[in-house]
């Protein structure tokens, strides 16, 4: 690949524009269930622990649920993870022939991790009641510690194309490669942290919603409340870090990305002290309907009470990102998180000092049902808000998108396909989860497999009431 | 021995890792989707989602391994086989995806119909998958991926090799789950499953033998660099494998199928093992040699490291979930 046409002004291929949306998709997809890798297994061990260390049964009867419902979530979040890797040579063969190498170090450490997961994963699915229980307890471990890591590798790689490092471009040919560098780019440590903080939102939050529709239609048991607290506590502690996080994320993002902050801020030109612009369209170059604050833009990217947000006409028409998008995603993340947040305060607030239990309301349940919802909208706008907003880049000031993609015809088709497929996994998922959780509310315990000699599956524990 | 041959070895022992654990689970659909209606398939059934449920998804890793280790190691060569394979990769990711999918789902379904439903994608795209993974194999040790990745997307595996490899493919896969499976059976003392399956998987290793013979002469004619390698200098791999297959029949006959097993992942192994020693020093066959693939000497060395981590964490830990999965404890009902 040389430079020249790196920076050439190239039509956009016809397989660029599917391939972006197969790309945004299916990731967009997947990152829900791996959330769902990283996080959930903190909140079973902590229930499992409760129900092992504490001899709480309630706790023990939730990780086993817990449990198997993850049975269900990693293993679509498993083929979900291939199609990505699959993905990332099928749609982008100009990027990986490229930078594979440069890029790749921290993917083939994320399969080491993966490995350790999936196996732990299966010792603990399958260890109820074949192992001693303080043993059995001590495989959610592992799983958690992996799904760290492989949470840091594979950011590093998205925070890597926002910060490229770790080569050299020399007469059109990458050199000087080093894979340690482009891994431990520069903002690859803030943008785990962000993600991983996103994770643990997403899942207690869903997971905690679960429980507070179950507590608004009359289900008010020890069951329900630990199933709430568990996810909710662990979400109450993302929510509170995950602004200080995003802030120190986005510190610096006006000489890394100038173009990317422009956009998020709905910034045409370059005002000192920046407003903050809420909401707004940017129609034939005018902004209308925003809500500008005073200065509030300069000292929310900035740091500072007069430097400005650089405006979208310091940078050439064919190096801005779709304006519109970026800035919504980005300010639907940013409300959504600032809601997420603050709600939670005011829960421990009144809990811790007011003595009063917000759960005994049906309004904050019904808030708590849609908490699940609204954080994964913030995650996926946040995605959105980053990707669409690092466009027309793929290796931010190094390769354009265009020239990453494949020349494919039909892959339309395989848009279509993959849509029809993804929508089927996700029917069945919500059939299967409910049905489970159905079966259990009607006192089953263990969930036979429907086919098969119903004693089969069954291991001895408490709670158990009939076969 | 160069970084980067040692890079590709260590890739390569992930792709038979991945043919044989991955293939015995891939394999176990074809018993899945052979074993009659509800009622008579039930033990059958229930003994595959014992046998694999525990162990498919680290085993799944291994196709992950072997992408990551192949794209950071040799990234053009890599980006030219995707560009080229495209279709059958895609299909065989269809079979992935609805294989994990189908199999988690049908395991806890609420009724017999969706289960039903589930357990046939589960067990049909358990073949699916194998399949397509092979004829892009094929195409590979055919010649049929040129470097800049502009090979024909029908051809280059719509061809003798091929679909040869793709049928070989599903056929090993199917033969090393049934010695799986029949020594699962028997050592949970389920007799009577276990004969049922000793059965079958002799006749799957039958027609896996009469398959890989018969396909001998068509591959050679139609892959002239493979066949040379493969009567060459992989000839003591593909007679290790061929003893391999027969000792492997010969113990489930005299109803060792622990041995069995054994005897089966040795014929599998070596020769796929013999395939990449058939197709040295070629990483795509009569295109690109693995020197000439290699990526940046920084990100090779990088890349050994991982592999000494793979096989100072990943295997003993696989090894520990294989013999727990194994254990007299976990097989009682």
């Amino acid at each position: 690949m040389l430079v020249q046409d790196v920076l050439s002004l190239a039509a956009d291929p016809a397989g660029l524009l599917p391939a972006r949306q197969q790309m945004a998709f299916t990731l967009g997809w997947h990152i829900i269930l791996a959330s769902f890798g990283v996080a959930f297994p903190a909140m079973i061990f902590v229930a499992h622990w409760r129900g092992v260390v504490r001899d709480d049964a309630t706790a023990l009867v939730l990780a086993q649920r817990w449990a198997k419902v993850s049975a269900v979530l990693f293993a679509i979040g498993a083929v979900s993870g291939t199609v990505l890797s699959f993905e990332m040579g099928l749609l982008w063969p100009g990027l990986m022939g490229t930078f594979g190498d440069v890029l790749g170090l921290p993917f083939a450490l994320e399969g080491l991790s993966f490995f350790v997961e999936a196996i732990f994963l299966g010792i603990y699915l399958y260890g109820w009641g074949r192992m001693p229980p303080r043993r059995h307890l001590l495989m959610v471990v592992p799983m958690a510690l992996a799904g760290i890591v492989g949470t840091f590798c594979v950011i590093s790689v998205n925070a890597w194309m926002n910060t490229p490092a770790g080569f050299r471009i020399v007469d059109g040919e990458v050199t000087d490669v080093d894979p340690w560098a482009a891994m431990f780019n520069p903002i690859a440590g803030w943008q785990f942290a962000h993600m991983w903080l996103a994770a643990y939102m997403l899942v207690g939050f869903t997971i905690a919603g679960v429980y507070a529709v179950g507590m608004m239609r009359g289900r008010r048991d020890a069951h329900h409340r630990l199933g709430f607290l568990v996810p909710f506590s662990f979400a109450s502690v993302a929510a509170v870090l995950q602004p200080v996080v995003g802030h120190l994320l986005g510190g610096g993002l006006g000489d890394r990305q100038p173009a990317k902050l422009a956009a998020f801020e709905l910034a045409t030109t370059t005002e000192s002290p920046s407003p903050l612009r809420i909401g707004g369209l940017l129609v034939d170059g005018e902004v209308s309907g925003a809500l500008d604050i005073p200065v509030l833009g300069s000292l929310i990217a900035q740091n500072s009470f007069t430097a400005p947000v650089p405006g979208l006409d310091t940078v050439p028409v064919r190096d801005r990102p779709p304006v519109n998008i970026t800035h919504w995603a980005f300010q639907t993340m940013i409300g959504i998180g600032t809601l997420l947040a603050l709600a939670v305060v005011v829960y421990w607030a009144l809990r811790w000092w007011r003595r009063r239990d917000l759960l005994e309301r049906t309004w904050f349940l019904r808030f708590c049902a849609v908490s699940g919802p609204l954080a994964v909208i913030a995650v996926e706008a946040g995605w959105i808000a980053t990707e669409v907003g690092r466009q027309p880049w793929v290796v931010y000031g190094v390769m354009r998108t265009s020239e990453a993609a494949g020349s494919y015809a039909g892959l339309w088709w395989l848009l279509a396909t993959t849509v029809v497929v993804y929508t089927g996994l996700t029917a069945g998922a919500v059939l299967v989860l409910r049905s489970m959780a159905r079966r259990w509310r009607q006192g089953q315990h263990d969930l036979p497999s429907p086919y098969g000699p119903q004693t089969r599956l069954s291991d001895e524990h408490p709670g158990r009431e009939e076969p | 021995m160069t970084v980067e041959l040692v890079v590709a070895m260590a890739m390569f022992v992930g792709l038979v890792a991945y043919a044989v654990f991955g293939g015995a689970d891939f394999g176990s659909g074809f018993y899945d989707l052979t074993a009659g209606d509800a009622a008579r398939g039930a033990e059958l059934r229930t003994e595959i989602d014992e046998s694999i449920g525990p162990v498919w998804e680290a085993n799944h890793v291994w196709l992950v391994y072997v992408l990551v280790m192949w794209w950071t190691g040799f990234p053009t060569a890599f980006a030219a086989a995707m560009s080229t394979l495209i279709l059958p990769l895609l299909l065989a990711l269809l079979g992935i995806v609805l294989r994990g999918a189908g199999f988690a789902f049908r395991k806890f379904s609420a009724t017999l119909s969706q289960a039903r439903l589930y357990g046939a994608l589960f067990a049909g795209s358990s073949l699916i998958a194998p399949f397509f993974l092979g004829t892009a194999a094929g195409a590979i040790a055919s010649g049929r991926v040129p470097a800049d990745g502009q090979g024909d997307r029908w051809s280059s595996w719509l061809n003798p090799t091929s679909l040869l490899a793709g049928a070989i493919t599903v056929a090993c896969c199917a033969f090393l789950a049934g010695t799986f499976l029949t020594a699962d059976a028997t050592r949970a003392g389920h007799g009577g499953l276990a004969a049922q399956l000793r059965r079958r998987a002799l006749l799957v290793g039958a027609v896996t033998g009469v398959l890989v013979l018969g396909s001998l002469v068509p591959i050679a004619r139609d892959a002239p660099t493979l066949a040379e390698g493969l009567t060459g200098r992989a000839a003591p791999l593909i007679a290790t494998s061929i003893l391999g297959g027969i000792g492997a029949l010969v113990f489930l006959l005299r109803r060792r199928p622990a041995a069995g097993r054994v005897s089966a992942v040795i014929a599998v192994a070596s020769v796929i093992i013999g395939w990449g020693a058939a197709q040295y020093p070629w990483l795509l066959v009569d295109e690109v040699t693995i020197a000439d693939a290699a990526g940046a000497p920084a990100t090779l060395r990088a890349l050994l490291l991982v592999a000494a981590l793979a096989g100072v964490i990943v295997i003993p830990l696989l090894v520990y979930l294989f013999r727990l999965t194994q254990s007299e404890q976990w097989a009682r009902d």
